[in-house]
């Protein structure tokens, strides 16, 4: 599709058209910096770097066509918002611009300005009017997982018209279990009513069978990623996790299945993105959307790779499926609802679950140290990142904390302190 | 001859070692270019090696210098120095210029966990500075001068430009000077005892970088810390830890 007719495009969605080239570009060199450069790179990667070429052309022209044949779009901003359930509902699920600097002060004037990056970054580019995802939404479907968030939706809510909001619980119980179920089920009725498509069992089961696919080809890829010497770096494992809250899900599944073929072949013939002996590193804590690769990109040009993601946008996605063996609608929604309330978000209290998956995590990937990234303001996982250095830290797993927020005034801070990091190992 | 070259945000300074021994050592301020001032510190030498520490260690590397020369963080580099100065010092304290760093050190003087300010240089040797122009005192005497202070406000701002703030409207409430710039002393040297206790803060501490040099920070540390004699160490000349440590690693 040529450029005028994205253009065009946009201009329909009521983007500001000279900004929003502007953060293209600003995007495309990013881009070039930190990906492009990269030696020895998969050739599957060149499926990421055509999705992340037309993450606003193409992809929002499929949206635009899917909207013409009737479906509907849903968008959302974390891992609680069960995809299986708009994909029985025959919408399409996408994740929303949050990860850059984008109408910083535009948000500022609505949201206080201790508020995290990621909250100032969605509603920026909402008031911005810089994000084709956001304004190609039927329905936005946010979550209370934490008081920012909570208390950004409401405003957020007064500049869009379809705002809807998921309670998650803050607690484990049977309770808890009972409450999230119910928001489960408002959820579907929702969507149906939305769409005006029927959850059956038939179409869930579907739902359920296509995004677990999704969850499959993560883990595999990220079983694959941990041999010596490491075959893909940590950014391109970290834009195949972005890349999965925005792709169509069963093309995003094959796709990654073959990258995965590939680093098999790699393997098999010891090849890897860096020398063995290479410091191995892993990300712990909050989630890094596109574009936010700054601390990736500062880790791997110091001379380490990554080789997990402790993160919504990493493992916390892809952990855990759904049981498969529901046949009825009602033991279908169970299965979902119990899905969701493993997820180990720093939301929860207590959230015991996420200390042991982050030490057996880094255990298991044999890491030389674990990067705790936090950002600023971010009450939750801030909180956690300090209970977190000390169990690390007990199980002599050298960790280094990071908070920091989008902007690039802190590089070379930031730089030292990992630096000093892999100079203690 | 070894160079270890540390450019901070204020001085940047150079250690020379022939065979081990420290043999020259020099400072100068970095002022807004600092690559005329690095080519003035090494005007008269021609070391075989060099190795750059501190914010400006990347621009020892492009400066062109006649020698080979490779980086090392600040964090190892006042680690080392400061363990080959003080070998029984098991936490490192380096308050620079706009930096302040917390190490705690394995007894082999290995790097086992740290700790640094963030972006903004509160509690730092800028922040003493800033505070200093305000009472009109140079940044060398405001240490002695705050001394003479004996009832501490307590300063609650962290940023330098509300605690400026808060200093003047103490001064229109009557509090004598010398007790405000305890005041900010103290709120300094409590927030620096929290960095340690981060790292674990066991002592002896070696208490290293320009501002080690303030006689009012050292007494302060002490008394928080509850550090006798031989628990805060502080070598001759603090401000050369981390060129001594970078030469050393050279």
């Amino acid at each position: 599709m040529s450029e005028s007719a994205y253009r065009e495009m946009w201009e329909k969605l009521d983007l500001d058209l000279a900004a929003h080239d502007g953060l293209l570009e600003v995007l495309g060199k990013f881009y070039g910096d930190i990906y492009l450069s990269q030696k020895g790179r998969l050739n599957g990667a060149e499926y990421l770097d055509f999705v992340l070429s037309e993450v606003h052309g193409l992809r929002i022209k499929e949206l635009q066509d899917a909207k013409a044949q009737g479906k509907k779009v849903i968008g959302t901003f974390c891992v609680f918002v069960p995809e299986e359930l708009s994909l029985a509902a025959d919408a399409v699920q996408v994740g929303l611009c949050s990860g850059a600097d984008a109408g910083k002060e535009l948000a500022e004037e609505i949201v206080p300005r201790n508020t995290c990056a990621l909250i100032k970054s969605f509603i920026g580019f909402k008031l911005a009017k810089l994000c084709p995802f956001t304004e190609s939404c039927d329905m936005i479907v946010g979550e209370t997982t934490c008081d920012g968030k909570k208390k950004a939706y409401e405003t957020f809510g007064e500049h869009v018209d379809n705002m809807y909001v998921m309670e998650v619980p803050q607690r484990k119980e049977a309770s808890d279990r009972e409450l999230w179920k119910s928001e489960v089920l408002r959820f579907k009725d929702s969507l149906e009513e939305l769409t005006g498509v029927e959850i059956t069992a038939e179409r869930l089961k579907e739902g359920i069978r296509i995004v677990n696919e999704k969850r499959r080809a993560l883990q595999r890829l990220n079983a694959l990623r941990a041999a010596v010497p490491t075959p893909i770096s940590g950014r391109d494992v970290l834009l195949v996790n972005q890349i999965s809250f925005y792709d169509d899900p069963v093309r995003f599944t094959e796709n990654i299945n073959k990258l995965c073929d590939e680093i098999e072949e790699r393997i098999a013939a010891s090849e890897g993105v860096v020398p063995e002996g290479t410091p191995r590193v892993m990300l712990s804590g909050c989630p890094m959307a596109v574009p936010n690769w700054k601390l990736p990109w500062l880790i791997e040009s110091s001379g380490a790779v990554i080789v997990g993601e402790e993160s919504c946008i990493g493992t916390r996605n892809s952990r855990d499926l759904v049981d498969e063996s529901g046949e009825t609608l009602e033991e279908m929604l169970d299965n979902i609802a119990d899905r969701y309330m493993k997820i180990d978000c720093a939301c929860f209290t207590p959230n015991d679950e996420r200390p042991q998956n982050v030490e057996s995590m880094a255990r298991e990937l044999d890491v030389d140290g674990v990067i705790q990234y936090a950002l600023m303001f971010c009450q939750p996982y801030t909180h956690e990142s300090i209970k977190l250095d000390r169990r690390l830290s007990e199980a002599e797993i050298p960790v280094l904390g990071i908070e920091t927020d989008y902007s690039m005034e802190d590089a070379e801070q930031l730089k030292t302190r990992v630096e000093a990091f892999l100079e203690m190992m | 001859m070894i160079a270890g070259i540390d450019i901070g945000s204020r001085s940047m300074e150079l250690v020379l070692l022939d065979d081990g021994n420290i043999v020259s050592q020099r400072t100068l301020p970095t002022t807004f270019d600092p690559v005329a001032q690095l080519r003035k510190l090494l005007a008269d030498v021609a070391p075989e090696r060099c190795m750059a520490t501190g914010y400006g260690r990347e621009l020892v590397r492009e400066a062109g210098l006649p020698c080979p020369v490779d980086t090392v963080t600040e964090i190892k580099a006042h680690a080392t120095g400061a363990h080959a100065l003080h070998p029984e010092a098991v936490t490192v304290l380096d308050i620079g210029g706009q930096d302040t760093k917390a190490i705690s050190l394995s007894k082999a003087g290995k790097v086992l966990k740290f700790e640094m300010n963030d972006r903004c240089a509160a509690g730092t040797g800028k922040f003493l500075e800033y505070t200093a122009a305000v009472f009109q005192i140079p940044v060398e005497e405001f240490g002695e001068y705050a001394l003479m202070g004996e009832n501490a406000p307590v300063i609650n701002s962290m940023c330098t430009v509300f605690a400026e703030t808060e200093a003047t409207s103490l001064m229109a409430r009557g509090t004598r000077p010398e007790d405000i710039a305890l005041g900010l002393h103290m709120s300094i040297a409590r927030r620096t005892v929290n960095m340690l206790r981060r790292v674990g803060g066991k002592l002896p501490v070696a208490f290293v970088g320009g501002v080690a040099r303030n006689p009012c920070m050292t007494s302060l540390l002490r008394q928080l810390l509850k550090a006798d004699g031989p628990d805060l160490l502080t070598p001759e000349a603090p401000e050369m830890t981390g060129a001594l440590g970078a030469a050393m690693l050279a």
